[in-house]
């Protein structure tokens, strides 16, 4: 499993790439490894608000339903669109073609909350225990 | 290999609409005495164009079509079917003899009380026997399942506040709880506000107090909960949401742990759900529909569904409409699934309350019996005494590659129905097993000796596992693609 050192985590296992005031996020290898084959991905429709920490979406797969938290607080400017079809590509690229929502931020701050590789690392050694 | 599963005579069956012949029937039907009518000319545009593409098959075509797809099924009287959370008891056949008494299976449902005396009193007596069990005042036999009565529980808890003008939002669910919970919260109207359990898997009062407030409008809980626990603090979890005048609601799903031993009206519950079909040995699916009555303390009375049967003084039973000005309504059609009701009363009267407290306790011990064997081998989720039904994950085959679901794929070969996999989530890689009192000890013992011989081959060859299952008529089907491009509707082949 990866995690590329450019991008920062959530403790519920969502990435985020930061680009200028936008945040491109997605789910990490690990969570793809834990939800199995991803069948449907749920997203909000572009230009709704979402909250750091709040439900975004859900991701279901062969196993369970999952749901996917925001790493920050902001305005959705951009759907993968492509997941509608082919929700594999989660399990295929998760930091690539598998991307889920970019989000306009509106407290840049709040990317100090979340975690860098090497730290989320250090949290899924701990969960795997 | 424990078990008793051999590769036996098994038919490929093509569907029903694939079998027969163009104008082949199973019945013949009288002659018309009405004339005819031409409904095109009745329905204009409404009327199809093309005839439906029913299946033509004779009467012993049907039946074979059936009785085959029977023979691939598995089924509580097949073998053992450890499915946890979901009760799978035997179904005893003195009630299927009760059921079918012509006076209860043939009594149409709009028949008056006073021709229906009987039935009513069943329902009356059901209702008690019910109320006196779990320390409820009164019982509604209406709701038709369990998530059926979560929904009316709930929305009793919010008539009720409704009546004292107040409107508070949030229903507190513990993380451990079944799914259904949040879904009736969404339905009522209210938010379901999720709350952490502790390492150990049960509430503390410490980790819940900083949820309760005046917008509480219930907690929902299930006691033993959803990973097999019984909850220690129910008596003060109830107590900190009463202070600030919510409800508890109890979900009755794992109910077979305590029948007979506590009584949720006694810690606290105010309204909770019985599922007939788990914990009072009424068919799960296929052999008739779910009932999930919901028993209630009398502050919840004036709320409850009407009809309700009641007993006249002079000994008589009539369907009550009229008494409830305030009640939420009827919650379906007609009274009850009548039939599960039967089921249940000839149950509930055939153990007696010695007999129900016997399988409490045979159950709770099943459980605990595969706790203790299996823990020789795979990893218990929370070692402690378990009530009814125990947590394992697959945590000690991480370096196999082999997974809950390939273990639970292998278990078919070995004759026994999987247990929930993946439930509770708040284990990873969970298999939640339920024996339930039915099983006998040398069934128990197979079962262990099926499960080690699973955990010994994921380490010595484990793709014997991950190709998983091999005795079976299909072998693993592609569950992601079904998915994926999921196939909802049959297509006949055009005729020529």
């Amino acid at each position: 499993m990866t995690y590329p050192a450019e991008l920062r985590y959530t403790k519920e296992h969502e990435w985020a790439r930061v680009d200028g005031d936008t945040v491109r996020v997605g789910v990490t290898s690990y969570a793809v490894d834990q939800l199995g084959d991803v069948t449907l991905v749920d997203l909000p429709a572009v230009g709704t608000s979402v909250s750091a920490h709040a439900r975004f979406g859900e991701i279901e797969s062969v196993k369970t339903v999952s749901e996917l938290f925001s790493p920050v607080s902001g305005e959705i400017t951009a759907v993968n669109e492509d997941l509608e079809g082919t929700p594999e590509q989660v399990n295929e690229a998760p930091y690539e073609g598998g991307w889920l929502v970019d989000i306009k931020m509106s407290d840049p701050s709040q990317l100090d909350g979340l975690m860098d590789a090497a730290q989320y690392a250090d949290y899924i050694g701990k969960l795997e225990g | 290999m424990p078990g008793s599963v051999a590769a036996g005579l098994t038919f490929t069956t093509p569907l029903i609409f694939e079998r027969g012949a163009k104008g082949r029937t199973g019945v013949s039907l009288a002659k018309s005495e009405v004339p005819d009518v031409d409904p095109a000319a009745l329905y204009g545009d409404l009327f199809r164009k093309e005839q439906p593409a029913l299946a033509e098959v004779s009467e012993p075509e049907a039946v074979r079509h059936y009785v085959q797809l029977s023979q691939q099924n598995f089924a509580i009287d097949t073998g053992m079917y450890p499915l946890g959370s979901c009760t799978m008891k035997y179904n005893p056949k003195v009630n299927e003899w009760a059921a079918r008494l012509p006076g209860f299976a043939t009594l149409h449902p709009l028949t008056p009380d006073s021709m229906a005396q009987g039935a009513l009193e069943l329902m009356y007596r059901l209702e008690q026997g019910l109320a006196q069990v779990c320390g409820m005042d009164r019982v509604s036999l209406q709701p038709a399942a369990g998530a059926q009565g979560e929904y009316v529980g709930l929305q009793m808890i919010r008539a009720y506040h409704s009546a004292q003008g107040r409107s508070p939002k949030k229903v507190l669910i513990p993380e451990t709880a079944h799914g259904t919970n949040p879904a009736s919260c969404a339905l009522n109207g209210f938010t379901a506000v999720p709350f952490p359990v502790d390492e150990h898997g049960i509430v503390l009062p410490d980790q819940l107090a900083p949820f309760v407030d005046d917008d509480v409008a219930a907690i929902m809980v299930t006691n033993p909960n959803t990973v097999g626990l019984f909850e220690t603090h129910m008596a003060t979890m109830a107590e900190m949401v009463h202070a600030k005048g919510g409800l508890v609601y109890g979900d009755g799903a794992n109910l077979n742990a305590i029948m007979g031993r506590g009584r949720p009206g006694d810690f606290g519950i105010d309204v909770m759900q019985f599922n007939l079909h788990k914990t009072f040995t009424t068919p799960h699916g296929g052999g008739g529909p779910g009932c999930g009555p919901v028993g209630y303390k009398k502050i919840l009375d004036p709320y409850a569904p009407v009809p309700v049967a009641e007993r006249n003084d002079d000994g008589t039973y009539r369907l009550d409409y009229g008494s409830r000005p305030q009640s939420i309504g009827r919650v379906r059609s007609f009274h009850t699934n009548f039939g599960m009701a039967v089921r249940a009363y000839a149950y509930m009267r055939e153990m007696g309350p010695e007999g129900l407290r016997m399988a409490t306790d045979l159950a709770v011990l099943n459980a605990n019996y595969l706790r203790v064997c299996l823990g020789e081998t795979w990893k218990v989720a929370f070692d402690r005494t378990c009530m009814h039904e125990v947590v394992i994950s697959d945590k000690h085959l991480k370096d196999t590659h082999v997974t809950t679901m390939d273990v639970a794929k292998r278990l078919m070969d070995y004759g026994y129905h999987p247990p929930t996999v993946y439930f509770p989530l708040v284990v990873k890689g969970a298999m939640l097993i339920e024996p339930t009192e039915t099983e006998t000890k040398q069934e128990l013992d197979r079962f262990v000796d099926a499960m080690k011989s699973i955990s010994d081959e994921a380490q010595r060859e484990p793709e014997t596992v991950t190709g998983a299952p091999h005795l079976t008529r299909l072998r693993r089907l592609d569950e992601t693609r079904a998915a994926r491009n999921p196939v909802l509707r049959y297509v006949a082949p055009k005729s020529a």
